[in-house]
C-alpha cells in the first residue's frame, strides 16, 4: 500500500479528532441531544482512520518498503517476518502511532459499549479522549512522521536493534500501552465530570471496569518487561529501577490505588474527591512516562529518542492536561459533596490507609525518578539516584500496604472489628510465622529480613484464602451450604482474593530469589565443571551458527544433580551483522519454581569462555504472582455488576437471591 | 559536526550497553571470600558512570572493569567500606554512588516520600475530627421531636408490611 494513504489517513484522523473534541462537549454544554449523540460515530471514524495509518506502517514494514525512511532505520529485509511486523513499534514514530491506535481502540470501545451511559457524561467522555487524540496525532504529524519516504530509496535497511529482535517486542509495548493508555478513559470521565460538576456512586460504577481493565493490562505489561529484561539482557536482574521501569510503576501504583478508592465511592459514596483526583493522576503519570521515555530526557537501556523538539513538544502535551485538568479540579472539586461517614477502622478506613501508602510509594519512585533531573537543571550538580534509594523507601512504605492487606476485606464498612478480624487472621498469622521459621532453618545465609519476608507472603496468600472461607461461612454452615455460598460470590470478591494472593506469590518469588540465589562466575574450555547451586554444569560443546540475520556462538551445557544427568541448557551470544551489535542469548532451564540461568561471556586471554551461571530459586513466582494478580483483575471485571453494557439482571436472578450479600 | 559527535557517542553508548556478559570477569575474583563479598556489596552501590543506569557490578564497560579493580585494591589495602566509598567520591563526585548521601539538598529526597505520608495521614486525621465535630453540632432531638419520630417509625412500619 502506498505510505501516502497512511500519512492521509493520519491527518483525517486529526480533523476528526478536532470535531471528536468540539462538537460533543458543546452539545452537553448547550443541550443539544443531535450534537451529542455525534460523538460516537466521530470516535468509530478517529479509529477506524488510526487503524487504516497504522496498517499501511505494518505493510511497509513487512514488505521492506525502503523508500520510507523509517522502515530504512528499523528494519532488514533478511529479519523474520515476526520481528518485521513488531519492528512497526520498535523505534519512536511507529511506537507513538502504538500509543494513537490503543487510545482510538479505547476511545471506539467506549463509544461502542457505553450505552449504559448518561448522554452528557458519554458525550463529555468522548470529548475528553478526542482532545487526547488531536494531542498525539498532531506530534505525530508535527514531530514524528513515520511516513516520511527517502528518494533515493536504499537497497537495504539498517536493522532493527538487536535487544529488540524478540517476541518480547510483541507482546510488551501493546500490553504496556493498554494499561498506559487505558486510564486514558478513567481521565476522560474524571474530566468530564468536573466539567458537568456532578459526580455521585454511579460514576464510580462507570470508571471501575476501565480502571480495572487498564490496571490489569499494565500490570501483565509491566510483568512482562521485567521477563523480557530477565531473559535478554544476559545479567539476571529482572528489576532494575530504570527510570523506564519507574515511568511505568508509578501508574500502576496510582492505578492501584484508583482500583481501591473507587470501590469505596461506588458502595460508600465517600471518598469522592479523592478518587477523581487519583483518576486524573493515574493518567498524568501515564502521560509523564511517556514524556520521559520519548523525550529521551533520561537517557537509560530503553530511551531511543533524542531529538529535543519532540520533548517540548510532549511537555507542552504534559503541562496541557496535566495543568488543565488540575485547575479543572482546584476549580470544581470543592462543590462535590461528601457523603458517607465511617470509623478510622472500617472497611473504608483501611482502603484509606492502602491509599495513603500507595500514593507515597508513588511519591517515591517519581521523586527518586525526577530528582537527579531537578538538582541538575536547578545547581548542576550530578548525582545518582539508584536502586538502593528504591529499595529502601518503596520497600519500607510497601511492607505495611502488604501486611494490612489481608485485614481490610475481613473488616465490615462504616465500622469494623479489628481484634475480630485479628482473630480470624490467626491461622494464617501463626502459619506464616512457621513459614519464617522453616525459612530461617533450611537457609540459614541471606539477610535476616529474608524469612521475615517468606512469613509475610505466606500469610498474605493464606489470608486471601481465609477471606474467601470466611465469607462462604466454612466451619460455620455444612460443607454444601458453604460451597453452595462460594459459587454464589460476586466474582469482584473473588478476584480481589486472587488478586491479593497474587501478591503474596509474587512477593515470595522477589524475596527468595534476591536472598538466596546463587551466583558462578568461571573461566570454562570445552570439557570443564562448575558448580552452580546444587547442580553441576558440564560445558559439553560450543557451536558456531549462522542465523537469518545473525552469527551465534552457542554453548551447550550438561546438567547433572547428585551425579544423575537432568538434561542440558544452551546458552548463546550473538551479533547481529546489519549493525554489528552482540547480544547475549541467556541460557534459562526450570526446575519446579526455580531456574538455572546461563549466560556466556567474552573468550578469556588465557583460553576458554568467561560463564555466568546462576541458581535463581523460586525465580518464576515473580511474573507468575503478577499473572495472578491480573487474572484477579479480570475475573474482578467479568462481575455482572461491572460489566460494560451489561444488561441488568432478570427479575428471576434477583428472586434466586444470591445467599451472601457481596460486600 | 556536533550532531556527528552525538550520533558517534549514541551509537558507542549503545554499543556498550548492548555488549554480551556484564561484569564481574573469573580474572578479578579476589582469593578471600570475605573481601570478595565486600567487594561485590561495594560494586553494587557504585554507578558505572558511562553507562545507563548501570552498577559497576552489572557493567561491562572498561570503566567499571577499572573501578572493581580499583575498589578490591583498595580493599585489599586495608580500607574499610565507608574509606572506599569516600575515595570513589574524592576521585569521581557523588555522581558514582547509587545511594545517595545524607548531605544538603538530598534531605529532601530521602524524607519527601514519609512527609507525604505524614502530611497525608495529619490531612486525613483532621478533617475526620472536622467532620465528626461538624456533625456533632447538630443538635439532639427534643422529648418532644423523638416521640413524633418514634410515631412516624412505628405508623411506617405498618404500611410497608401492608404493601
Amino acid at each position: 500500500m502506498n505510505p501516502e494513504i497512511g500519512h492521509y489517513a493520519l491527518v483525517l484522523a486529526l480533523a476528526v479528532a478536532i470535531l471528536q473534541t468540539v462538537l460533543p462537549i458543546w452539545g452537553a454544554r448547550t443541550n443539544d441531544a443531535a450534537l451529542m449523540r455525534v460523538g460516537p460515530s466521530l470516535a468509530l471514524a478517529f479509529c477506524g482512520f488510526v487503524a487504516l495509518s497504522f496498517a499501511v506502517l505494518v505493510v511497509a514494514y513487512v514488505t521492506s518498503d525502503f523508500s520510507v525512511l523509517n522502515v530504512v532505520e528499523n528494519s532488514h529485509s533478511l529479519k523474520p517476518l515476526l520481528y518485521r511486523i513488531t519492528g512497526t513499534w520498535g523505534n519512536h514514530e511507529g511506537s507513538m502511532l502504538l500509543w494513537a491506535l490503543v487510545l482510538a481502540i479505547f476511545g471506539a470501545t467506549v463509544a461502542l459499549f457505553g450505552g449504559n451511559l448518561p448522554a452528557r457524561l458519554k458525550a463529555n467522555v468522548l470529548g475528553v479522549q478526542g482532545s487526547i487524540g488531536v494531542a498525539f496525532i498532531a506530534f505525530l504529524l508535527l514531530t514524528s512522521n513515520p511516513f516520511t519516504r527517502v528518494i533515493p530509496a536504499p537497497a537495504e535497511g539498517n536493522d532493527l536493534n538487536p535487544v529488540l529482535q524478540d517476541i518480547g517486542l510483541a507482546i510488551h509495548p501493546p500490553l504496556l500501552y493498554l494499561g498506559y493508555v487505558g486510564f486514558s478513559v478513567t481521565f476522560a470521565f474524571a474530566v468530564a465530570a468536573l466539567i458537568d460538576g456532578r459526580i455521585d456512586a454511579a460514576w464510580a460504577r462507570w470508571v471501575r471496569p476501565w480502571a480495572l481493565g487498564a490496571w490489569a493490562f499494565l500490570t501483565l505489561g509491566i510483568a512482562m518487561g521485567s521477563y523480557w529484561a530477565y531473559y535478554e539482557l544476559g545479567w539476571g536482574g529482572w528489576w532494575f529501577w530504570d527510570p523506564v521501569e519507574n515511568a511505568s510503576l508509578m501508574p500502576w501504583l496510582a492505578g492501584t490505588a484508583l482500583i481501591h478508592s473507587a470501590v469505596v465511592m461506588e458502595k460508600r459514596d465517600a471518598l469522592k474527591v479523592w478518587t477523581v483526583l487519583l483518576a486524573i493522576l493515574a493518567f498524568s503519570l501515564s502521560l509523564l512516562g511517556t514524556f520521559l521515555v520519548r523525550s529521551g530526557v533520561l537517557t537509560s537501556v530503553h530511551a531511543f529518542a533524542t531529538d529535543p523538539t519532540r520533548g517540548v513538544f510532549i511537555l507542552g502535551i504534559l503541562v496541557f492536561f496535566i495543568g488543565g485538568s488540575l485547575t479543572l479540579f482546584a476549580a470544581r472539586a470543592g462543590n462535590l459533596r461528601q457523603g458517607g461517614i465511617f470509623a478510622p477502622i472500617s472497611r473504608e478506613g483501611a482502603l484509606v490507609l492502602n491509599n495513603l501508602l500507595l500514593t507515597a510509594a508513588a511519591a517515591a519512585v517519581f521523586v527518586g525518578t525526577l530528582y537527579p533531573l531537578a538538582l541538575e537543571a536547578t545547581t548542576g550538580a550530578k548525582i545518582t539516584v539508584g536502586p538502593p534509594y528504591f529499595n529502601l523507601t518503596v520497600g519500607a512504605l510497601m511492607l505495611p500496604v502488604v501486611f494490612a492487606m489481608p485485614f481490610g476485606p475481613l473488616l465490615a464498612w462504616k465500622r469494623g472489628d479489628l481484634p475480630g478480624a485479628a482473630q480470624r487472621l490467626m491461622l494464617a498469622f501463626l502459619i506464616g510465622l512457621a513459614a519464617a521459621g522453616a525459612a530461617a532453618y533450611a537457609e540459614s545465609g541471606g539477610p535476616a529480613l529474608a524469612p521475615i519476608g517468606i512469613g509475610l507472603g505466606a500469610f498474605v496468600i493464606l489470608g486471601a484464602i481465609i477471606d474467601i472461607a470466611e465469607r462462604s461461612g466454612l466451619g460455620r454452615v455444612p460443607a454444601a451450604t458453604a460451597f453452595a455460598r462460594f459459587r454464589g460470590l460476586p466474582r469482584a470478591a473473588l478476584g480481589a482474593a486472587l488478586a491479593h494472593a497474587g501478591i503474596g506469590i509474587c512477593l515470595l518469588g522477589i524475596v527468595a530469589e534476591t536472598s538466596w540465589n546463587s551466583e558462578t562466575i568461571v573461566g570454562a574450555k570445552v570439557g570443564d565443571s562448575f558448580a552452580v547451586g546444587r547442580y553441576e554444569l558440564t560445558l559439553a560443546r560450543l557451536e558456531p551458527r549462522t542465523g537469518p540475520n545473525y552469527r551465534e556462538l552457542a554453548g551447550v551445557f550438561d546438567i547433572r544433580r547428585g551425579g544423575a544427568s537432568v538434561g542440558t541448557i544452551e546458552s548463546s551470544k550473538r551479533l547481529f551483522t546489519a549493525r554489528n551489535m552482540p547480544t547475549t542469548e541467556a541460557g534459562i532451564r526450570t526446575f519446579g519454581l526455580s531456574q538455572l540461568y546461563v549466560s556466556l561471556g567474552d573468550e578469556l586471554p588465557g583460553g576458554g569462555l568467561a560463564i555466568r551461571a546462576y541458581w535463581k530459586p523460586l525465580v518464576t513466582l515473580i511474573w507468575i504472582g503478577a499473572v495472578i494478580m491480573a487474572l484477579g483483575g479480570a475475573l474482578s471485571l467479568s462481575d455482572r455488576r461491572l460489566r460494560v453494557g451489561a444488561p441488568k439482571p432478570a427479575r428471576k436472578a434477583v428472586a434466586a437471591a444470591r445467599p451472601v450479600a457481596a460486600e | 559536526m556536533k550532531k556527528r559527535a552525538t550520533l558517534f557517542l549514541a551509537v558507542l553508548v549503545a554499543l556498550i550497553a548492548a555488549s554480551p556478559l556484564r561484569a564481574v570477569q573469573p580474572d578479578e575474583v579476589l582469593p578471600d571470600p570475605a573481601q570478595e563479598a565486600r567487594a561485590r556489596a561495594l560494586s553494587r552501590e557504585l554507578r558505572c558512570m558511562v553507562c545507563q543506569n548501570q552498577s559497576i557490578d552489572d557493567s561491562d564497560a572498561p570503566l567499571a572493569k577499572d573501578l572493581r579493580l580499583l575498589v578490591r585494591e583498595r580493599i585489599k589495602a586495608g580500607d574499610d567500606d565507608r574509606a572506599v566509598l569516600d575515595f570513589l567520591v574524592t576521585r569521581y563526585g557523588e555522581f558514582v554512588l547509587l545511594r545517595p548521601s545524607w548531605h544538603g539538598a538530598n534531605v529532601i529526597l530521602w524524607t519527601a516520600p514519609f512527609l507525604i505520608l505524614i502530611g497525608g495521614g495529619l490531612a486525613i486525621w483532621l478533617r475526620a475530627r472536622w467532620r465528626e465535630s461538624a456533625a456533632a453540632t447538630v443538635p439532639a432531638l427534643s422529648a418532644e421531636e423523638r416521640r413524633k419520630f418514634d410515631e412516624l417509625m412505628s405508623k411506617s412500619d405498618d404500611s410497608i408490611t401492608n404493601v
